[in-house]
């Protein structure tokens, strides 16, 4: 009987459960981060693609479970992902404790359209507690909020709070203890109050209350699908057209298997159009018709609006020129910032690798597949996973300041229009742009965008703008290929053509899924336009850690096995055709004093030797008649196929291959005169196999191979991050079957083309 | 009949009925954007769409083909 008294230690307490539910921009991440500390875990769903975040939130002893909803505007579902926010409150999703308070947190300055999603948690049955967040901005603002009777008017505990000055937390965790320790003792609230009580400064009814012809309709459906069907999903599967709720009971059957057909549904809506309360519009005048009457006297506003901060720097930064030049500017050092800055971190990862590595061939003298393993394996594979966290925490670190300061609506509002043209938003072009510089970070960004069908039609293209690990294969190719004998613009007219390629196939491909594969109406655009602010340290580091550590994790393990497969594939068998090892061989030679260049010579054949008899290097000579007609031999065939982890492998590939020894893609990249370079010069010199005099490198057939790694999506990396993304192995099955069809494609074309214009 | 997406900068004018319908009428609603709202259109993209309108008391972008959708009068 007492469990709920406070005063009283309860036997065994049952852990209660704290829902945080607010509008995007209300500073909720701030206010879950405040509350919850440093340890927090995400939780997932199956067939969602929204995440929770979940803490821990301590109150006078007491532990509170504390989660945070994905943030909404209205809890009107859709879709399975907006769904879960409904399901949670309700208690209805698996796995998840019903919240026993949900904590409302709203923008003080805003409060009209934040109180909406309000109202709606009222009708829920569970205990709510109000908090008022960024009051500091409302008073700035002129707006006089007076606390104490909007708490009596709207009925709920009210607290003016700071999250992220950590203001008014006190009584916030007060608020929330006596809610959810008084809502656990006693009765919960009623769904819906079965008569208006009065109460407060007048007769305002607890929660909104539709008109009565409403509610008979509601009342009749409640009747047919049964008392334990919420009235809240009643109501919603009347109000919201072609909805999450109406799809789920009217294509299958409502949980208690009494189905609701279309049609009854479409006479009911008429009926209430007849009556004066069409759908969806009865809500919104019930509601925000609620809210004005309960803010009467509440909230005193100047006379003249004064000017604010984000007036002013929105005159600028949303200015037809000045808005544009800041906006490149800002573009600019993103882009900049993932492309040069992070590069001495990431050589500082690859030195690290390299040092690790040696110390393991050094301390381990004896070589064999389990120090193969180690070193061209797992240390390899564990060096390309951490090799992204320089520029998916820096492209974060931007995203997170943009986002927390109000920018990333603007830089929407500017580039919608052009994004608008292959069919996606504004919201689509900060991934975009980023996956110039890479991939990786480029599809994990794409979670700025609310829309699902926008979302995937990004991923699935963002990996053909020409990323950075392009640039070895380019500048080799043009740099052996495409200077020497040619004019002085062909270089430089190739390597932006090349780049010209993913720019122009990007969007083209977009426009092409959001018409087929991804069709569906267009999504609504309305965005809102937050006032500005300083970005909160503690939210973007948090955005950082959070993002780096998802990569790691989900992705990491995925890239690591692809590694070590791919590895396995170039590391079997290891003996030469008279069964003698080649390890064992170059060992031998290796230790022999003096090094002659004939020695090494020797070593690199070997290493040359044993690639091509390899279990790839055979897959590879089975398939030459498949790359044959882009020009190819069954060396450049197998380069390909070992580029799968990432396509700048492709280079070191080519060096083994043609006995140079690997070749490092960044030094390559960086060589002003790549026909000097061993690896050039080979290349230059390679003949078919059996066909002496007969080069393999033409123009054509270089151009061919550029085309080829322009398109295709030789890189496990961005698979498992589209994987990690979509939660599904069919987006990056599909992605990786049509940039490998894409890339087939467009080299042959280039071959035969090039080969028919110069005769050849 | 004048529709939002045909105000100027600086226009004010009055919600007369929403037009748009589905998922767009329902989220313009849900936005507060009712009949008998003051709104103002504060901004217009570089490229001529979105624009950018301020009403209750927050600010809030849309496209043209959906404000189109939102008829006004002057008051």
């Amino acid at each position: 009987m007492h469990r709920g008294d406070p005063s009283l230690p309860a036997d065994p307490p049952r852990r209660l459960t704290v829902a945080l539910v607010g509008n995007p921009n209300t500073g909720k991440t701030t206010l879950f981060n405040a509350l919850s500390g440093m340890r927090q875990r995400v939780g997932n769903y199956p067939g969602v693609t929204v995440e929770t975040k979940k803490g821990r939130l301590q109150i006078a002893g007491r532990m509170f479970e504390l989660i945070d909803l994905p943030g909404t505007y209205s809890l009107a579902p859709r879709s399975p992902d907006e769904m879960l926010a409904v399901d949670v409150i309700l208690g209805q999703q698996v796995g998840e404790a019903r919240p026993d308070v949900v904590v409302s947190i709203v923008d003080a300055s805003n409060l009209e359209r934040n109180l909406y999603l309000t109202t709606q948690l009222l009708e829920l049955g569970v205990p709510v507690v109000l908090a008022l967040n960024m009051i500091d901005i409302a008073e700035g603002q002129g707006l006089r909020i007076d606390v104490d009777r909007l708490s009596r008017q709207l009925g709920l505990p009210v607290v003016a709070i700071q999250a992220n000055k950590g203001r008014g937390l006190e009584q916030l965790r007060a608020a929330i203890a006596a809610t959810a320790l008084a809502g656990a003792g006693g009765r919960p609230r009623p769904e819906t109050p079965a008569e208006p009580t009065v109460h407060g400064d007048g007769a305002l009814p607890p929660c909104p209350t539709f008109p009565p012809a409403f509610e008979q309709e509601v009342e009749a459906l409640h009747q047919r699908l049964g008392p334990s069907v919420p009235r809240f999903l009643v109501r919603r599967l009347l109000l919201d057209v072609g909805g999450h709720i109406e799809k789920r009971w009217t294509d299958r059957q409502s949980p208690n298997g009494a189905a609701v057909s279309r049609d009854e549904l479409a006479a009911a809506r008429q009926r209430l159009a007849e009556a004066g309360c069409p759908v969806p519009a009865v809500e919104a005048r019930t509601r925000y018709g609620w809210i004005r009457a309960a803010l009467a006297g509440c909230v005193v506003r100047p006379a003249q609006r004064p000017v604010s901060w984000t007036d002013r720097i929105d005159r600028v930064l949303t200015h037809p020129l000045w808005g544009t030049l800041v906006f490149a500017a800002v573009m600019f050092l993103i882009f900049q910032s993932i492309f040069y800055w992070a590069r001495p971190l990431m050589d500082l990862i690859d030195a690290g690798r390299t040092w690790l590595t040696d110390l393991v061939i050094a301390s381990w003298e004896r070589p064999g597949p389990l120090r193969s393993l180690v070193t061209d394996g797992i240390l390899a594979g564990v060096g390309s996973v951490l090799i992204f966290l320089p520029q998916i925490m820096i492209l974060f670190l931007f995203i997170a300041m943009l986002e927390d300061c109000g920018y990333m609506a603007r830089a929407a509002f500017l580039m919608d229009k052009l994004m608008s043209r292959c069919g996606l938003s504004g919201k689509s072009f900060i991934p975009m742009l980023s996956s110039l510089a890479c991939a990786v970070p480029g599809i994990m960004a794409t979670r700025v965008i609310e829309n699902r069908r926008d979302r995937l039609a990004t991923v699935l293209v963002a990996p053909l703008m020409s990323c950075s690990a392009r640039l070895p294969v380019y500048v080799l190719m043009i740099g052996a290929f495409l200077t020497e004998g040619h004019p002085p613009w062909v270089p430089g007219l190739t390597m932006f053509t090349m780049y010209l390629i993913g720019l122009v196939t990007a969007p083209v491909m977009a426009l092409l899924l959001k018409r087929t594969l991804l069709r569906g109406e267009t999504p609504v655009f309305v965005l809102e336009m937050p006032l500005y602010k300083w970005p909160s340290l503690r939210t973007v580091l948090r955005r950082m850690t959070d993002a780096a550590w998802a990569f790691v994790y989900r992705a990491g393990t995925i890239i690591l096995a692809c590694m070590i497969v791919v590895w396995a594939l170039l590391y079997f068998p290891t003996t030469d055709a008279e069964g003698r090892r080649y390890e064992e061989r170059i060992a031998r030679l290796e230790r022999l004093d003096p090094q002659t260049p004939e020695v090494a010579a020797e070593v690199r054949r070997l290493h040359g030797e044993w690639k091509a008899r390899s279990l790839l290097g055979r897959v590879g000579r089975a398939i030459e008649p498949v790359v044959r007609p882009l020009g190819w031999d069954w060396r450049l065939g197998m380069a390909a196929l070992a580029s799968f982890p990432a396509r700048e492998v492709v280079v070191g590939t080519l060096g083994i291959i043609y006995d140079v020894g690997d070749v490092d893609p960044g030094e390559i990249a960086e060589t002003p005169d790549v026909r000097q370079t061993e690896l050039g010069q080979a290349l230059l010199a390679a003949e078919w196999d059996g066909q002496p005099g007969r080069k393999v490198f033409t123009v054509p057939v270089a151009l061919s191979v550029m085309v080829f790694f322009a398109l295709c999506c030789q890189c496990a990396s961005t698979l498992a991050t589209i994987y990690r993304e979509t939660r599904h192995w069919f987006w990056p099955a599909f992605t990786f079957t049509y940039m490998t069809l894409l890339a087939y494609v467009g080299a042959w074309g280039v071959y035969q083309v090039g080969s028919w214009w110069l005769g050849t | 009949m004048l529709s939002l997406d045909q105000l100027a900068i600086g226009q004010r004018a009055i919600i007369d009925a929403l037009e748009a319908t589905g998922p767009l009428l329902q989220r313009l609603l849900e936005m507060g954007l009712l009949e008998g709202e003051p709104v103002e259109v504060v901004a217009v993209a570089p490229l001529g769409d979105p624009i950018e309108i301020r009403l209750r008391d927050y600010r809030l972008s849309l496209r043209r083909a959906e404000a189109a959708g939102v008829r006004v009068r002057i008051d």
